[in-house]
């Protein structure tokens, strides 16, 4: 009787073992799969994806940043942009966004070098390279002039412009493409 | 066979989680004692809670329960439940829990939160 209930222990142990493995490993394969983005050329060292957004992702990234807001792509602003984020983090749009040294550095490094390069299209005519609203560029600025702004700010699905996902759904993997575009209430953009 | 292996997956995950947040609750209550605290409320934590300064409290983001989903009252973004009994996951690194301790407690009280109210919080998560 005493082996058997051992047995009966043992056997139970080792299938909740292997659940707990099986549930971890599934996990990280799934999250691989879902940050393998396409690559369709480089440029220098930088790889982008095809939509000419960093392909590498930082986990560190995802996790603090996108924690509270899209981990927008890093080219969306310049490096010295970047810098100016990172270092006020404490007020961080009104928000205490805080970090330990050590991830705030490795975010910034990673940041850094993913940001936009001059001569990139979402620079274009911008003249603050510190600039830290990515709202205010002028290429974001002139890309969303045919938006009434009523039909972004009143609506409950959006709320601000700086909520991209809210129409552009891919926009964690920097795909922004006009093909791809529905507002909540609205349904699919057409230019 | 299928349908019960699932079922003891699940099962086996969610008691797994629930066991790291309960170490990491010990863990992080431990520390406080060790820097000042006393015996912890559950009641001084739920008052925490829904006590309010400057148009600011933990339900402008959180909601009004901790069972429930909230809403960032800025950003929109849909943040999770906290009690420990539906959501596990969020009690279950006691690193992450002082970070957000950190940045919360400065936002909404524009102070850092001390040993003994923190501990009252998580006392209060835990038993809902």
């Amino acid at each position: 009787m005493k082996g058997l209930l051992k047995l009966l222990r043992w056997s139970t142990g080792i299938t909740l073992l292997g659940c707990a493995l099986f549930i971890g490993f599934y996990g990280l394969s799934a999250s691989s799969i879902a940050s393998g983005y396409k690559e369709s050329h480089e440029e220098g060292e930088q790889r982008r994806n095809r939509f000419g957004f960093a392909s590498e992702t930082n986990p560190a990234y995802q996790e603090e940043c996108g924690g509270c807001h899209l981990a927008y792509p890093p080219g969306l602003l310049p490096a010295q942009s970047w810098t100016v984020m990172m270092s006020g983090l404490d007020e961080h749009f009104e928000e205490n966004a805080e970090l330990p040294e050590d991830t705030r550095l490795e975010i910034l490094n990673y940041l850094g070098k993913h940001a936009a390069q001059a001569g990139d299209k979402v620079l274009r005519g911008s003249k603050d390279e510190a600039l830290t609203r990515i709202t205010e560029l002028p290429y974001f600025v002139r890309k969303h002039d045919e938006i009434p702004e009523q039909r972004v700010k009143n609506n409950p699905g959006i709320g601000s412009f700086s909520n991209c996902d809210s129409c552009h759904k891919n926009a964690v993997q920097g795909d922004f493409d006009e093909d791809r575009i529905t507002i909540p209430g609205y349904g699919r953009w057409d230019d | 066979m299928k349908a019960f292996t699932l079922v003891l997956i699940v099962i086996t995950g969610l008691v797994s989680t629930n066991l790291q947040a309960n170490q990491a609750i010990e863990q992080l209550q431990g520390s406080y004692r060790n820097n000042g605290a006393t015996s912890f409320e559950a009641l001084d934590g739920k008052a925490l809670w829904y006590s309010e300064q400057n148009d600011r409290s933990c339900t402008s983001c959180h909601g009004t329960s901790p069972i429930a989903v909230g809403k960032h009252r800025k950003t929109g973004k849909k943040i999770m439940p906290m009690a420990l009994s539906v959501n596990p996951e969020r009690l279950a690194k006691a690193a992450k829990i002082e970070k957000w301790f950190l940045r919360n407690c400065k936002w909404t009280l524009g102070r850092e939160c001390s040993p003994q109210e923190k501990g009252n919080i998580l006392k209060w998560l835990k038993q809902l």
